[in-house]
């Protein structure tokens, strides 16, 4: 079919009308804001997985905007490393969507908001999407505004809190915006281009120049920035705690996510890897900066009583890990990077959903008050968040186990004796405070349930709708079959998505 | 696919239970059918185990170029037969326990101990290092709630010390994994050691065996690890019995077994010296813990210790490196497991007949009791390694073993740990029958689901000592466990 020639640029293309439709049609029945987003992110993630299997077939796909050529033209690029990403910010995405209905009516106070919260979201959707499959920087820059300003408004929306929150990360995210168009300025003077390709043929020619070098480096600062990486990550604690738990839900998994994925694209495969680990020792930098950032999170972690705020510091700590990957920029430590992409995604999505659902619940969501009796009363979020919770901290053969297994054995190949001793260590460290939340939901005597014959009277249940478990479900299984699958994944998208000169 | 079915039957098992909550009558039916299951399901595997072909299960790849691996020799055989073998008689005894003590939680219990039952096979089985460590990950989650199970601050402590003991060991056991695999570019155990390893630079070596020495140390409980091991004691005694007594710990020192036989092999361990530093620590836990052991009243510690101390016999019979050792450390797992499982029974029975944990308060008891203290006396009896008890069988071949390798101090040092042994246990028999009671007076027997499984262990010890390779080929299985090392039979 004609239409599938263009489909790097499909999602794109029908999530932005789509974006701008729903509060038109949403005048007619409310309820349909939310049936046209999941419908449109079910089709999209459908195109994803079908490009995925092109890829693989075929090798990288590209196309050309209007079917101009690149200089002049913008294109779009379609190979393993973002078809692989696309899809899992697509899975992931309508998984998350497709259970936020209850949540935003709940969490949200103004009803107003909630048709315009689907349209904002789509458009954050559309924004990470054209970032993923890009090819040209300018173009990037145009996607990153777009899911930056609906970013920080999926986050104000809520409470007063979270309007505060939001506008740091506003002047936050903004300078880091600015940071990457500045470094993007200073490279098009050198090179005349403003295409991935383009540049990064041109750019051997002009790699001594210093103007290359401060271009580069405050590329990396403004993504380090968006990707919160240590010690930019600032402005994400207050904005996922502050979030309502539908759009910490979508934001978390998936935001800091893109952001990493291009930084290892403009480093690995626009500057090289030989330039950003011997000449301009980015790589380094960024390594020594995520490891620091592995133990801060995991100890402001420890710190923490409130399950979202914990659950943000901790996902401080795992994009340490994708930074560490970046850091030692060998093939195992790409691979673990990019596979902690997918299990970051899927866990901190089914754990955030999990804190929604408590917050819904309980309505709280402050680890010290629970205790038994909200496993009692909802069994089965309880039950999948401890697997979440159990994957984080690694247990085998949940996912979590094998992101730390490829970054381990990345860092042995370096002989980084300090990279290998922070994964572990902060495996221990992440035991430490999702056990106590574990020990809280199944070990800690309730006030009522104190001495009572374990099995309650089912009128105590009072688990979350179906609607909602499910896709919390999908993602727990995702988490056990993803892990026993993940040999399928490196070995089929991963392995031949290294790029070239690493390893 | 017969590798695989002792694992998964207790691990369908689990999800029954949980689904029958409501009927406990049903729920434990589960139980003691899954473990009847096992049980059988690893006997049909010992003949090809013996005979040097294993049984194989080889599942899917779970990391490029490792595959999820099964594979039944004659070690991993022996380990799972102790382990399903004392579960059917620790479910029945459970069931005696917790009704007995109108125990909560029943189900949370139940289904744990399925879990963990699975992973211990699938550790006993494991073919590669990344097999092992995801079941005896799996073991060290699975246990924790059986540890916590009485849900006081005590238990709960008792849980976080041990998760941070055993989930330390695990990390570094990663750690070693990692390095050996970017080493030798497998994972895979191999007879006799791994072929990789020996060509690996001296550092690494090194560094390798010091990362398993604490990540299976851990379990075994070898000093300075064994902390989680006394405070564990608050566990209910089934699951002291069966998980510190026989899966948990075993696990520990199978994976001593294991990374000593299979990963390093005799050669290269002496070639170290790590072999002299093994047994130091060995020696050192044998002494230790004999000699704390003496300073417990509270039962069950007195008996973690003991553990302590003849969980290192094992690990001092690896250690020597000599086939006759080695094959009287396989011994000695199976053996002293069928003794302490039976001191644990009785210290469990006297618990919930009379409400005594304390060796102090154990004057006269024999009396009320005569079955159960007869069954601890003979326990004792065979961790002394008195014969004609299975517990003199190990000690013995362990004995000749360090004859042979020329440890002369390794002989004294069991034969004096042996004496401390009964040194800490045969009082507590006489001051029970010799002794006047105090408050026992027309108390009886406990019941017979706690009395039948004490009684039961403590004769399968007679007879096992009197006809080692009796029904199960314990005294087999080990000689072909360490006659594999020499690289002949797989």
């Amino acid at each position: 079919m004609p239409i599938l020639n263009s489909s790097p640029a499909l999602p794109v293309v029908l999530l932005l009308p789509t974006a701008i439709a729903i509060p038109i049609v949403a005048l007619l029945r409310k309820r349909l804001a939310y049936i046209l987003t999941v419908a449109v992110m079910a089709v999209v993630t459908v195109i994803s997985a079908l490009n995925m299997a092109k890829v693989l077939d075929g090798g990288p796909i590209h196309y050309w905007l209007g079917g101009w050529f690149p200089p002049i033209g913008i294109e779009y690029v379609l190979d393993r490393l973002s078809a692989f990403v696309i899809l899992v910010v697509n899975a992931v995405a309508f998984l998350v969507l497709a259970h936020s209905r209850r949540l935003v009516d709940r969490e949200i106070p103004d009803p107003g908001k909630h048709v315009p919260y689907y349209a904002v979201a789509l458009l954050m959707l559309c924004g990470f999407n054209g970032i993923l499959v890009t090819g040209d920087f300018f173009n990037l820059y145009v996607w990153l505004e777009i899911c930056s300003l609906s970013l920080y408004g999926l986050v104000a929306v809520g409470s007063r809190k979270s309007a505060v929150a939001a506008f740091r990360y506003l002047i936050m995210g903004t300078v880091g915006a600015c940071f990457y168009l500045l470094g993007l300025g200073f490279l098009f003077t050198v090179t005349g281009t403003l295409n991935m390709a383009d540049l990064k043929a041109i750019f051997p020619q002009v790699a001594g120049q210093p103007t290359a070098v401060i271009g580069l480096v405050l590329m990396v600062v403004g993504f380090g920035l968006k990707m919160a990486l240590f010690p930019l990550h600032g402005w994400l604690p207050d904005a996922y705690t502050q979030a309502p738990s539908s759009s910490s839900a979508l934001i978390a998994p998936i935001g800091t996510k893109v952001a990493a994925y291009v930084l290892i694209r403009v480093l690995f495969f626009v500057f090289g890897v030989e330039y950003v680990r011997q000449a301009v020792p980015v790589t380094q930098v960024i390594g020594g900066l995520a490891a620091a950032g592995i133990l801060f999170g995991s100890v402001m972690a420890m710190a923490q009583k409130e399950l979202k705020r914990m659950l943000a510091y901790s996902s401080v700590a795992q994009i340490g890990y994708i930074g560490l990957g970046i850091g030692l920029a060998n093939p195992l430590g790409f691979v673990g990077a990019v596979l902690h992409v997918m299990n970051h995604a899927v866990m901190k999505a089914l754990l955030f959903l999990a804190a929604g659902h408590f917050r819904m619940k309980l309505g709280h969501s402050t680890v010290p008050e629970f205790d038994e009796s909200v496993r009692r009363r909802m069994p089965w979020t309880t039950a999948a968040f401890a697997v979440g919770a159990l994957s984080m901290v690694g247990l085998p053969p949940a996912v979590g186990f094998f992101s730390k297994w490829y970054l381990a054995l990345g860092a042995v190949g370096r002989s980084n004796w300090v990279f290998l001793g922070v994964i572990l260590l902060s495996s221990l460290l992440n035991a430490v405070y999702f056990f106590r939340v574990i020990e809280r939901l199944y070990f800690v005597r309730g006030k009522t349930t104190a001495g009572s014959p374990e099995d309650a009277p089912a009128a105590v249940r009072a688990e979350a709708p179906w609607p909602m478990l499910v896709p919390v479900l999908i993602l727990a299984a995702a988490i056990i079959g993803l892990g026993l699958l993940n040999a399928v994944v490196v070995k089929g998208i991963l392995a031949a998505a290294v790029p070239p000169g690493m390893g | 696919m017969a590798a695989l079915a002792p694992v998964l039957v207790s691990l369908a098992a689990a999800v029954l239970i949980l689904a029958s909550g409501r009927r406990p009558n049903l729920r434990e039916g589960w139980t003691l059918a899954a473990a009847g299951a096992k049980f059988l399901f690893v006997l049909l595997l010992l003949p090809a185990a013996l005979a040097g072909r294993p049984a194989e299960a080889v599942l899917l790849e779970i990391s490029p170029g490792v595959r999820l691996a099964l594979r039944a020799d004659a070690l991993g055989v022996a380990f799972a037969l102790v382990s399903s073998g004392l579960w059917i008689l620790t479910s029945v005894y459970s069931i005696g326990y917790m009704r007995g003590l109108k125990e909560p939680k029943q189900t949370r219990y139940f289904a744990s101990f399925a879990v963990c039952l699975s992973a211990a096979v699938g550790v006993a089985f494991a073919a590669n290092l990344l097999t092992f460590i995801l079941f005896y990950e799996i073991l060290t989650v699975a246990t924790y709630p059986l540890v916590i199970h009485k849900q006081t601050p005590e238990a709960i402590r008792a849980g976080r010390k041990y998760l941070a003991y055993t989930l330390t060991a695990g990390v570094l056991l990663i750690a070693a994994a990692a390095v050996v695999f970017r080493a030798t570019g497998s994972l895979d155990f191999a007879p006799g050691g791994m072929k990789g390893l020996a060509g690996a630079g001296p550092g690494t070596v090194k560094a390798v065996f010091y990362l398993f020495l604490a990540g299976v140390g851990v379990k075994a409980a070898v000093m300075p690890l064994h902390g989680w091991l006394p405070t564990a004691m608050i566990a209910p005694t089934p699951v002291s019995a069966l998980l510190h007594a026989v899966a948990v710990v075993k696990a520990g020192v199978f994976g001593v077994l294991r990374v000593v036989g299979f990963v390093f092999g005799p050669r290269l361990m002496a070639e170290h010296g790590f072999d002299v530093i093994l047994a130091a620590f060995a020696a050192a836990t044998v002494l230790l813990a004999s000699l704390l052991a003496f300073r417990q009243d509270n039962l069950k510690r007195r008996l973690a210790y003991s553990t302590i101390g003849h969980l290192s016999y094992i690990v001092l019979g690896a250690a020597l490196l000599a086939p006759t050792a080695y094959a009287g450390a396989v011994m000695h797992m199976a053996f002293h497991a069928t003794l302490k499982i039976t001191l644990f029974f009785c210290a469990g029975a006297i618990y919930v007949n009379l409400r005594r944990e304390n060796v102090s308060d154990l004057d006269g008891v024999g009396r009320a009791m005569p079955w159960t203290m007869a069954a601890f006396a003979l326990g004792a009896v065979g961790l002394a390694g008195i014969p004609p008890l299975n517990g003199f069988v190990g000690k013995w071949y362990l004995g000749l073993g360090a004859a042979a390798a020329g440890r002369t101090a390794a002989v004294y040092l069991l034969v004096g740990s042996g004496l401390l042994n009964a040194g800490y246990l045969f009082p507590i028999v006489l001051r029970a029958f010799f002794k006047p009671g105090r408050g026992v007076e027309g108390r009886r027997e406990a019941s017979p689901l706690l009395v039948v499984p004490l009684l039961a262990t403590a004769v399968l010890s007679l007879i096992l000592g009197l006809w080692p390779d009796l029904g199960f080929k314990f005294f087999e299985l080990a000689r072909t466990a360490a006659a594999s090392l020499a690289g002949g039979i797989p």
